[in-house]
C-alpha cells in the first residue's frame, strides 16, 4: 500500500464519526508515569520491571545463605552471582498455600508466585500475573506493553497473563524477538531525521474500525466472552498505541544502541548449549528493547517447569534427573541434575550483567530496573514449593534495597508479589487470594 | 491431501465467483439488506452470542485458502490456542483470549493477506465491477467487491452498519493511497482483525419448544456444520442455506450433512479432529538427541504425523473403516526417509506410497507407528509411563492422575547402572513404592508393551544388552507387544465410546462429561453404524443437541486483586 505523503492529512479524522485520531499523540509518550521527562533533558529515565523464570529450583542447601540481611553468605551453587551481590536480594522461605487444592507438580509453584493464588485446575493462570498488573500501569507509554521471551522455545511457556485462557504467548526464536522489536516499525531515537510511515497511519485507522464494533458485539455477549472481547479490545488498544508510538518522533537515548540483525537459521531445541546461545541473543535484544524504551516490562523464561533441557548424547532430561539420578552419597546431591543448575546460573548472571553494561546517566539500566527471577519448585527431586528459590536484580531507580537476604520464615509467598507492585508503584495494598492474601510488604527491602 | 485441498478450493472459488456475479446485480438492493435478519430482532427473542471459539491456525489458514484461493500466502506465526488438560484443544479455543502479540500477528497477517487479494494478479477475482476511476473512491463498486468478501470472513451477511463502515474506510484511504485498490486492501485488513473474524461467534435464540434452552440460528449452525466437518468457513451452500432458513429444519440439515461427509473435504475434518484428540501440537517441540537416535531428522519429524494421519484417512474415510481397525491394521504409507527408520525398502524417492506390514509384525495400527511412539518418549529414550497414559487418556479418556506433589522418587533407579538395564526393571520400584503404584500400574503395563520401540519409534530387541519382555496387561487382560495391545484396544468399549464422546466434544468445544447418557447413545448409534468415522461425525452434526445450549448461570468475570485494573 503506498501513500502519498503530502495527502497524509487526509487520514487524518478519517471516518469521523467513526472517532478515528490518526493525529500525532502528544510526546507525552515519553514522559514517565510520574510525568517526569526523561534522560535526554537530564531527568530521571524510566523504572522497568520484569522477570526471569527458571524450572526445577536448586539444591536448597547448596543455594540459600544462612544469615538473613545484607552481606549474605555465598553458597556454591549461588556464588556465581558474586560480583553483582550487592545489587541482588535473595528471598528465601516463603511459603506456597495451597489450601486443599493439589500440588500440580510443575505447574502450582509458578502461577502462585505470580498471582497470589492456587492452581485449582490446570487450565491457565488462576487469576492475573502482577507482571501484567504492573504493564499496565507503565507499559502504556511504549510501543509494547512488555514482551515475552522464551529462551527454550515454545510460545505457550509463559507465565505471564490475565488468567484462563487468556496467556501472553512468549517469542520463541532470536530472529523472531529482533523482527517484532526493531524489524519494520522500530524507529531509532538518536536518527536525526523522523518520518511517520504513512502505512501506519493507515492501519491505525484500521484498528480504529474494528474498536467501532465494540459497542455492537458488548450488546449480545454474556459474561464469559465479554471478558475475552475485553482482552481482545486491550489488546486492540496496546496495537493502537505501539501505532501511535511510531507515529511520534522519539527522544533521543544515549544507551540505545540499535542492535545487529539476528540469524533465523539458529536451532531452537532443549539442548542446553542451543538454549544458552538462545538465552543469550534474546537478553542481549530485550535489554536494547529496554535501553531504546520499546518496552519497560519483560518475562523472559529460561526454561520451563518441568524443564526439557538436555544434553547431547544423554538418555533423560534435565528434569527426568531431578527424579531419577540417585543423590550421589559423597556430594550430597546429584550431580547431572546439578549441572543444569550451573548453566542456568551462568545464564541468569548474564542477564544480570546484560543489563548493568548499559549505561544511563550516572546509573546502569540495571540500576533502572527490577528484575524478578523464580523458580517453580524449591527441590524438583521432591516437588516441593515452598521455600521456591527467587531474587531480584537491580534497585528499580532506588526503589528498593539490594544487596539483602530475606528470610520469609515460613510467610506467604505473596507477600513477595505485594512487594514488587508496591515498588513499581502499583496502588495495591492487600493482594493475594485465601490464605495467601496479604498486606505485609517486605519492609526490609522497601526503601 | 493437499491436492484434495486445492481441488476442492478451487471448486469453492467457482462457487464464490457465481456468486460474485449474482452480487453485481443485485447492487441496487440496499447495502447489508442481508444482514438485517440480524439487525432487526426485537429484544425479547434478541439472539445472544452463546460463544466465542478463537480459530485455530488450521481453520484460519483453511479459511484465507477457500475464500481467496491457495495461492494467497499466509505467512506469520499463530499465537496457540491452549489446550485445557484431559481436554480438547477444540475446548480451549472457547476460552482463547488474544493477547498484544497474538493481535500483533494477527495484524501482520491481515495486511499480508489484503494487500495480495488486491495485487494486480488477483483483484479481477474479486473485484466484480469497474471503478470510474482507478484511482479514487467508488462507493458502489466497493460495496459490490466486499459485501460477499464480508459475507465469506463473517460467516454472515455483513450488517448494514459494518458494510457502511467498510465502504467508507476503503473510500477515505483510496485518497491517500491514490488507489481504489488501495483502499478495498485497507478495508480487508480490517475486516481480518476484526473479532467477527478471528472468533466463530455463535449465536442463540429462545427455542420455544424447549424452555430454558437457547437454540443455535441459522449461520452459527451454518459454521458449525463447517468446521467440524471439514475445518473450514462455511461455503456459499452453506451460508446460502443458513439464509433461507434451511439449518433450522431437522430434515434439511441432515441432507445437508449427509453431503458434506461424502464430500472429499470431509477428510480435512477428519484431519483436524485427529490432530486434535491425539495432541499432535507434541509435534511442534518434538526434539530427539541426534547421538542418539541417528536415524531423526527434520524430515523424519516431519513425516511422522502425516503417516499416521495418512493411515487414518485411509482406513476410516477412503475405506470407510472401522474405527477400531485404526488399532488393529496392518496397512500404512511410508517415504523415504520413514523407510530408515522403519528399515523397510521404500522404492519412491519423494513423496508417499502405501505399505503393508507382513501378518506377525508387531507395527499394529497406530500404537506401532513412529509419530505416537516418538512423541510419548522422552527425548533421549521410550517411556512406558507416556505411552501408558497417553492410551488411557486420549484413546480411552481415562484421566490418569498425576503424581502427587510429595513424590520420592529415590525409589527409581539409575538409568546406568547396569543392574537394571530394561524399563520394566527400572519401572518395577514404581510398582512397589505405595505412593506411586496405584498410577503407574495403570499406565506402565500398558507401556511396557510397546518398549520394542526405542525413542523414535524403531525397532529393537534389547535394551542395554538385556532382552526386552513386550508383555503387558490393560486392567485385567493380559496381552504381548504393539499387536497385542492393539487387539484388546479394539475390542474394548472404552475405546469407541471415548471417540464417540471426543467427537461431540469437538464440535460442541467442551467436553461432554456432563452428557453420559449423550454420549452413551451416541455410542450405541457408532456401533450400530459399524464404527463408521463417517457415520459417527454425521450422527454428532445433526444430533438436536449439538445445536441447543443451555442458558448459562450468571457468571462473575475475573476477581481483579489489583486495583489498577478498577
Amino acid at each position: 500500500m503506498r501513500f502519498d505523503l503530502s495527502r497524509r492529512t487526509a487520514l487524518r479524522g478519517m471516518i469521523n464519526g467513526a472517532g478515528v485520531a490518526v493525529a500525532l499523540p502528544l510526546l507525552d509518550v515519553f514522559l514517565d508515569g510520574n510525568g517526569v521527562a526523561m534522560a535526554a533533558t537530564g531527568a530521571p529515565v524510566p523504572v522497568r520491571f520484569g522477570t526471569w523464570f527458571w524450572g526445577l529450583g536448586v539444591n536448597p542447601s547448596r543455594w540459600f545463605p544462612t544469615t538473613a540481611g545484607p552481606n549474605y553468605d555465598l553458597k556454591p551453587e549461588l556464588a556465581p552471582i558474586k560480583p553483582f551481590q550487592s545489587k541482588i536480594n535473595v528471598l528465601g522461605n516463603f511459603n506456597v498455600m495451597l489450601d486443599g487444592a493439589p500440588n500440580l507438580p510443575h505447574v502450582s509453584g509458578g502461577p502462585a508466585i505470580r498471582t497470589g493464588r492456587a492452581l485449582t485446575a490446570d487450565r491457565g493462570l488462576p487469576g492475573e500475573s502482577f507482571d501484567v498488573t504492573i504493564s499496565d500501569l507503565i507499559g502504556k507509554r511504549t510501543r509494547f506493553s512488555s514482551l515475552e521471551v522464551s529462551a527454550i522455545g515454545d510460545a505457550r511457556n509463559s507465565l505471564s497473563g490475565r488468567g484462563g485462557g487468556d496467556l501472553n504467548s512468549s517469542e520463541t526464536t532470536p530472529a523472531g524477538l529482533y523482527q517484532r522489536v526493531f524489524g519494520t516499525g522500530f524507529k531509532d531515537p538518536n536518527s536525526a531525521s523522523f518520518t511517520p510511515d504513512p502505512q501506519v497511519m493507515a492501519r491505525r485507522s484500521v484498528l480504529s474500525a474494528v474498536a467501532d464494533q465494540r459497542q455492537a458485539l458488548n450488546q449480545a455477549v454474556g459474561a464469559a466472552d465479554r471478558q475475552k472481547l475485553d482482552q481482545y479490545y486491550t489488546s486492540v488498544r496496546q496495537l493502537e498505541n505501539q501505532l501511535d508510538v511510531e507515529l511520534t518522533k522519539p527522544q533521543p537515548l544515549e544507551a540505545c544502541l540499535v542492535p545487529r540483525k539476528v540469524s533465523a537459521d539458529l536451532p531452537v531445541n532443549g539442548e542446553i548449549e542451543t538454549v544458552m546461545l538462545n538465552h543469550q541473543l534474546m537478553t542481549d535484544l530485550l535489554v536494547m528493547a529496554l535501553a531504546c524504551d520499546q518496552t519497560r516490562v519483560f518475562n523472559m523464561m529460561f526454561n520451563n517447569g518441568a524443564s526439557s533441557l538436555t544434553r547431547i548424547g544423554s538418555t533423560v532430561t534435565h528434569h527426568q534427573l531431578t527424579h531419577e539420578e540417585v543423590l550421589d552419597n559423597k556430594l550430597g546431591y546429584q550431580p547431572e541434575a546439578t549441572y543444569f543448575l550451573t548453566k542456568i546460573m551462568e545464564a541468569w548472571v548474564y542477564f544480570v550483567g546484560a543489563l548493568d553494561k548499559v549505561k544511563e546517566g550516572d546509573r546502569t539500566l540495571l540500576d533502572n530496573t527490577i528484575a524478578f527471577a523464580h523458580s517453580e519448585t524449591e527441590f524438583a527431586k521432591f516437588h516441593t514449593i515452598d521455600n521456591i528459590p527467587m531474587m531480584t536484580a537491580g534497585s528499580g531507580g532506588g526503589r528498593i534495597k539490594t544487596g539483602i537476604y530475606v528470610d520469609g520464615q515460613g510467610t506467604p509467598v505473596s507477600r513477595v508479589g505485594l512487594t514488587l507492585q508496591q515498588a513499581m508503584g502499583v496502588p495495591v495494598d492487600r493482594w493475594g487470594s485465601k490464605s495467601m492474601e496479604t498486606n505485609k510488604r517486605l519492609g526490609e527491602i522497601l526503601a | 491431501m493437499k491436492s484434495i485441498r486445492r481441488l476442492s478450493s478451487l471448486a469453492l472459488i467457482c462457487a464464490s465467483a457465481s456468486l460474485l456475479a449474482g452480487t453485481v446485480a443485485s447492487l441496487t438492493a440496499p447495502a447489508g439488506a442481508q444482514g438485517t435478519a440480524v439487525a432487526s430482532a426485537s429484544p425479547i427473542d434478541a439472539p445472544q452470542i452463546v460463544a466465542m471459539r478463537r480459530l485455530t491456525e488450521a481453520q484460519y489458514r483453511n479459511a484465507i485458502a477457500d475464500i481467496f484461493g491457495p495461492d494467497i500466502k499466509v505467512a506469520g506465526r499463530f499465537e496457540p490456542v491452549v489446550r485445557p488438560v484431559h481436554e480438547l484443544i477444540a475446548s480451549g479455543s472457547r476460552e482463547a483470549a488474544i493477547s498484544p502479540l497474538g493481535l500483533e500477528q494477527f495484524d501482520s497477517m491481515a495486511r499480508n493477506i489484503a494487500a495480495q487479494v488486491f495485487d494486480e494478479k488477483h483483484s479481477g477475482q474479486f473485484i466484480p465491477c469497474h471503478p470510474q476511476d482507478n484511482a479514487k473512491a467508488d462507493d458502489a463498486c466497493a460495496t459490490a467487491t466486499l459485501a460477499p468478501l464480508g459475507r465469506y470472513l463473517f460467516r454472515r451477511p455483513l450488517t448494514t452498519q459494518e458494510l457502511v463502515l467498510y465502504v467508507k474506510m476503503a473510500g477515505l484511504a483510496a485518497g491517500p493511497t491514490g488507489s481504489f485498490n488501495g483502499g478495498l486492501e485497507l478495508a480487508l485488513s480490517a475486516m481480518l482483525v476484526s473479532p467477527n473474524f478471528l472468533y466463530i461467534v455463535e449465536t442463540a435464540q429462545p427455542d420455544p419448544a424447549h424452555p430454558g434452552v437457547l437454540a443455535l440460528d441459522n449461520y452459527s449452525r451454518a459454521a458449525r456444520l463447517s468446521f467440524t466437518l471439514w475445518n473450514s468457513t462455511p461455503n456459499a451452500v452453506l451460508l446460502d442455506a443458513a439464509a433461507a432458513g434451511r439449518l433450522t429444519d431437522p430434515a434439511q440439515l441432515a441432507e445437508i450433512a449427509r453431503g458434506m461427509v461424502a464430500s472429499p473435504r470431509f477428510e480435512q475434518g477428519v484431519r483436524a479432529f485427529f490432530t486434535d484428540m491425539l495432541l499432535f501440537e507434541r509435534f511442534d517441540n518434538l526434539s530427539k538427541d541426534p547421538v542418539l537416535f541417528p536415524y531423526y531428522n527434520a524430515q523424519v519429524g516431519q513425516a511422522m504425523p502425516e503417516q499416521m494421519l495418512r493411515t487414518i484417512v485411509d482406513e476410516l474415510v477412503t475405506r470407510g473403516g472401522d474405527y477400531r481397525q485404526l488399532f488393529t491394521t496392518n496397512r500404512t504409507w511410508m517415504t523415504r526417509a520413514l523407510g530408515g527408520l522403519y528399515q523397510v525398502p521404500v522404492h519412491k524417492s519423494a513423496g508417499w506410497e502405501p505399505y503393508t506390514f507382513a501378518p506377525g509384525d508387531d507395527r499394529a495400527g497406530i500404537l506401532g507407528q513412529a509419530g505416537f511412539l516418538a512423541i510419548y518418549s522422552q527425548t533421549g529414550r521410550s517411556s512406558p509411563t507416556l505411552r501408558g497414559r497417553a492410551v488411557r487418556e486420549l484413546l480411552m479418556c481415562q484421566p490418569v492422575p498425576n503424581p502427587p506433589g510429595n513424590v520420592n522418587f529415590t525409589a527409581v533407579q539409575d538409568t546406568k547402572n547396569k543392574a537394571v538395564p530394561t524399563a520394566r526393571i527400572r519401572l518395577s520400584a514404581h510398582v512397589t513404592d505405595d505412593n506411586c503404584a496405584g498410577c503407574h500400574k495403570l499406565t506402565d503395563p500398558v507401556g511396557l508393551s510397546l518398549e520394542r520401540f526405542d525413542g523414535i519409534g524403531s525397532w529393537r530387541t534389547t535394551e542395554n544388552g538385556a532382552p526386552i519382555d513386550p508383555s503387558g496387561n490393560l486392567d485385567k487382560t493380559v496381552f504381548s507387544g504393539a499387536a497385542g495391545l492393539g487387539k484388546v484396544l479394539a475390542e474394548s468399549p472404552d475405546t469407541h465410546q471415548c471417540a464417540a464422546s471426543r467427537a461431540l466434544e469437538y464440535a460442541r468445544a467442551m467436553p461432554s462429561d456432563d452428557d453420559g447418557d449423550l454420549v452413551e447413545a451416541l455410542d450405541k448409534q457408532f456401533a450400530a453404524d459399524g464404527y463408521s468415522i463417517k457415520a459417527l461425525f454425521l450422527r454428532v452434526a445433526t444430533l438436536p443437541e449439538n445445536y441447543q445450549v443451555k442458558i448459562p448461570a450468571l457468571q462473575t468475570g475475573a476477581t481483579r486483586v489489583s486495583m489498577a485494573n478498577q
